[in-house]
């Protein structure tokens, strides 16, 4: 979704929105018993014991590897992943894109295996991979029949102390990034529009830098810069490893000390201790005219704590808060907006709960014709002051939480979203006893807590963005920009 | 977005559903996700034990009964689609999707999506170019109440004009995003010029004009010609057993016509050695190259679909990654689909790169179609990509979504119950010679149909 641009790149593929919502939305391995009543649809109070993960288990090598294993034996497959705590919010000044683009350089040779072999061997027992990079973490995985398991691990462990890059193999990848950001971005005035209210939003914070990189920057990223970045961050003690399917801890325990074991620290990576966001005064809104637009749209954003950076449990209520406000076609901006006062074609918020560091609340919203971006953001505006004023009803709150906690359950169909969930949890500060005990403190959310959560975080002006074609307001089309057959 | 959908193996989440626009691109290559069925491990067969059920009323579905999480997955397809849509009610049967769940029975779209919610239940409805899908997730302890839910969805859907309008508003705005993004208009471009008098050629979510023109009678009576239960696949997976489920079968669907009303669409070749070039200013230029393929009927179909495979079709190996991506940097993606349609079968490769490169890049393109019809792969390629094909079908049964997914496209394709146990061996005894017939059979001495969006015509 444009207006949700995540800041999270793969090698291949972008991580689809569940990714980050998950995080905030842990799965579980719901009992029965919490669901005893067979009378009444489930209440949000039956899944407030949810344990997420119930029978995980995890461990830690010596070289300080963490280990976590989710087993789920309905399909003799696993999902082996290896997440680095490194993302684009971690590289030196200058250097943007780097985290992201030696993501795409651990897929070339190492000492012991040349480039491709080991992309022709997970091909070859039929398995899929890929890899993705996001503001805090770095994560490469792949996906077989559990037999491969250990092939996998010992070709991960592989690449994680014996990388060799040359020019001649950085060369040509680098144009494939610069594509991959033409692709992305600069094809799509919402996306450039994205780059420019991250950069408001985060002021005095890498988080205000793309993932993948200024232009510019990209283009004078060297083997230097990729091997210097490898040897300080690609180290085992930087690293966690998880394996989720049909496998037991003793297995992957065994397995995890022949391979991952092995290997040496090679560096000590430090705090990852990133300057303040600062939150500057003044009104801003920014506007993007662009031939290319033809149907307008706003987004505002707040700067808001993450699960990682709020007190108590003000983390929780900014989910149901989101939820509440915006989180689909009951919630209060969907209402007011689209179905009772028509001057929107569509609205919504949005969190991204789980970051290092402070991190954004959204509001997005389509105007309908007739609407201008600014009534549109005075009508939001609204919507969110009459929650700072009164509240949130106690159905509202209920109904929020129940829709959250549920998706714990829903994520228990797949073990590759298990894996991410405890992935991204463990890569921006969270542990995973937080992450099992999510359901509980999600459910002890009061509508005084989010009330008390809009407030102190949303009654601040936010970085606001309008999207418009070079001569619309609003939503009459810009036929002059129209593509011409030729 | 774009093809990069085809490394996802799951269909967007019902909040995106209407977010993200279904451009044909997408759904072309999503309808091959549903065919790119290889073989089997030992073990997946116990996982998927298929069940055949009928119902009192006489309706059929597969189950797979697996109570490890406390789930239900419903998938169905009624045969349908965009192809049915009306003359100049192009984007109707998308709007049936966006509609079905704003409103039902005696409760009004707020109602409606209020009680989806209480029951934390998941429904969503989307329309591909032959058949219109719909898609039910429920925790077990609620099954009957998110079955009725259904029932309402698909028998006794309301249409107000408030719900109506309000969509109709939703899918201009989507319609318009898209309408200068390249990929999307590379879509729309290609469709039309290679099925210019067909409804393959139509645009499938429509154009401003023709959504804002559609009605609620549009909508009933096309409800009413495709909602059938002679059209009607259904596969169930989770958490419950073949006689609680029969009951609840029939409390949906055993109220449908007998027969759906479809009118019949024609087989088409898509049209060879056309050129479309539409200026955009942006710096990446989409480009399409295609040829016809083959319906999934086709004899020849499991060769060209490991031909495919070696060509362009291996995420991180084939011809067309190694010599425009690995090699030479020119893309960030790049691969070619096989698309098989009720009535017409395309090959196409699709990539995008910087304007100044885009002849280069699609002569290289055009040189591997070339070398793939006059010489081949090598009996290793050929050795691998079985290997691959085989080998990664497990991959689409691990969980109880996929596997109604995987079961209710085998319905859809009409390849028999016992496909699953199958198929690797129909894979494993093609010839290279087969594989070398074929690749000449689509590619030798054809003038593919290209499409560029990008600067300056480049």
């Amino acid at each position: 979704m444009k207006s949700h641009s995540l800041k999270a790149l793969g090698r291949h593929v972008r991580v689809a929105v569940f990714l980050v919502v998950a995080a905030a939305a842990p799965t579980a391995q719901m009992t029965v018993s919490a669901l005893a009543d067979p009378q009444a649809a489930a209440t949000s109070a039956d899944f407030a014991d949810i344990r997420v993960g119930g029978d995980i288990a995890t461990f830690t090598l010596q070289n300080g590897m963490e280990g976590i294993v989710i087993p789920d034996h309905r399909a003799p497959v696993v999902t082996h992943m290896v997440w680095y705590k490194v993302g684009s919010a971690d590289e030196a000044p200058g250097k943007s894109g780097i985290a992201h683009f030696f993501e795409h350089l651990m897929f070339k040779g190492t000492k012991n295996h040349p480039a491709g072999e080991f992309s022709a061997m997970v091909a070859a027992i039929g398995g899929s991979e890929n890899a993705f990079t996001s503001n805090d973490y770095t994560a490469y995985f792949q996906r077989v029949a559990k037999e491969h398991l250990g092939t996998m691990m010992t070709f991960e462990a592989d690449r994680m102390a014996n990388l060799v890059l040359t020019e001649e193999v950085i060369a040509p990848e680098r144009e494939v990034v610069l594509e991959e950001r033409r692709q992305r971005v600069e094809n799509d005035p919402g996306s450039k529009l994205g780059e420019t209210l991250d950069a408001m939003l985060y002021v005095n914070h890498p988080y205000g830098v793309p993932v993948i990189g200024w232009k510019n920057e990209i283009e004078a990223l060297n083997k230097v810069d990729a091997i210097d970045f490898y040897n300080r961050y690609y180290t085992p003690n930087n690293a966690i490893l998880i394996v989720a399917g049909d496998v037991t801890t003793d297995e992957v325990k065994a397995l995890a000390e022949e391979t991952y074991g092995k290997l040496e620290r090679r560096a000590e990576p430090g705090e990852r201790s990133r300057p303040e966001p600062q939150t500057v005064p003044g009104e801003q809104t920014v506007t993007l005219s662009d031939p290319q637009v033809n149907q307008p749209n706003m987004r505002q954003a707040w700067l808001v704590p993450s699960y990682n950076t709020a007190e108590g449990t003000d983390a929780e209520a900014i989910d149901v808060l989101a939820q509440i406000l915006g989180g689909g076609n009951t919630s209060r901006l969907y209402e007011k907006l689209v179905v009772e006062d028509g001057v929107a074609a569509a609205a919504g918020s949005w969190y991204q709960s789980s970051a290092l560091d402070d991190t954004r609340f959204m509001i997005y919203a389509v105007p309908r014709d007739g609407t201008t971006l600014n009534e549109l953001a005075s009508a939001t505006s609204a919507v969110l002051q009459n929650v700072i004023d009164n509240g949130v009803s106690g159905e509202e709150l209920e109904r929020a939480k129940k829709s959250l906690l549920s998706s714990t359950i829903y994520a228990q169909d797949n073990q590759a979203t298990m894996a991410r969930i405890f992935g991204v949890a463990l890569t921006t500060g969270g542990t995973v006893e937080e992450v099992q005990a999510w359901p509980a403190r999600l459910a002890s959310v009061s509508v005084e807590d989010v009330q008390a959560a809009a407030r102190k975080y949303l009654a601040g002006s936010p970085v606001t963005a309008f999207l418009k074609g070079p001569e619309t307001a609003s939503g009459a089309a810009n036929t002059a920009a129209t593509g011409q057959k030729s | 977005m774009n093809f990069l959908a085809r490394f996802e193996t799951e269909r967007p989440g019902s909040g995106q559903r209407r977010s993200s626009g279904k451009h044909p691109f997408k759904s072309a290559v999503a309808g091959l996700a549903g065919l790119a069925l290889a073989g089997l491990w030992p073990g997946l067969a116990q996982a998927t034990e298929i069940q055949e059920i009928t119902t009192d009323a006489g309706i059929t579905a597969w189950l797979v009964e697996d109570h490890t999480v406390p789930l239900i997955a419903v998938e169905f397809a009624f045969k349908g689609g965009s192809s049915q849509n009306p003359d100049g009610k192009e984007g109707l049967s998308n709007l049936l999707s966006a509609t079905l769940d704003e409103g039902a029975g005696d409760l009004n779209a707020r109602a409606f999506q209020g009680r989806l919610e209480d029951l934390v239940m998941r429904l969503s409805f989307e329309d591909g170019r032959d058949d219109f899908y719909g898609s039910m997730r429920t925790i077990s302890l609620n099954a009957d109440d998110a079955f009725e839910m259904l029932r309402l969805a698909v028998s006794e859907p309301r249409f107000d004009t408030e719900a109506v309008e309000r969509m109709k508003t939703q899918l201009i705005a989507n319609i318009r995003r898209e309408k200068n993004d390249p990929d999307a208009i590379a879509g729309r471009v290609w469709s039309q010029t290679v099925y210019p008098d067909h409804p393959y050629g139509k645009p499938s979510d429509g154009t401003e004009e023709t959504v804002a023109k559609l009605t609620p009678e549009d909508l009933r009576a096309l409800q009413q010609r495709m909602f059938a239960r002679d059209n009607l696949k259904i596969a169930v997976v989770g958490a419950i057993d073949a006689e609680t489920l029969k009951p609840l079968l029939d409390h949906v669907f055993a109220s449908l016509p007998e027969k759906a009303d479809l009118k019949e669409i024609p087989d088409v070749q898509p049209k060879t050695g056309m050129t479309e070039t539409v200026e955009l200013n942006v710096p990446q230029t989409s480009i399409r190259v295609g040829l016809p393929g083959l319906k999934r009927s086709d004899p020849d179909f499991i060769p060209a679909f490991i031909m495919n495979h070696i060509l362009g079709g291996g995420t991180f190996s084939s011809w067309l990654y190694d010599e425009v991506r690995e090699k030479r940097g020119l893309a960030y993606s790049v691969g070619s689909y096989l698309i098989s349609r009720d009535h017409s079968g395309m090959l196409m490769a699709a990539t995008g790169t910087r304007a100044e490169k885009a002849a280069e890049t699609l002569s290289i393109i055009e040189e591997q179609f070339r070398r793939m019809a006059d010489e081949g792969p090598t009996p290793d390629e050929l050795q691998k990509a079985k290997d691959y094909l085989t080998g990664s079908y497990a991959l689409r049964f691990d969980s109880s979504s996929k596997i109604a997914n995987q079961l209710v496209g085998i319905q859809i394709e009409d390849l028999g119950i016992d496909y699953i146990k199958n198929r690797n061996q129909m894979i494993e005894e093609v010839t290279l010679d087969q594989v070398k017939a074929v690749a000449r059979r689509l590619l030798a001495g054809k003038t593919p149909t290209i499409i560029t969006v990008g600067p300056n015509g480049a």
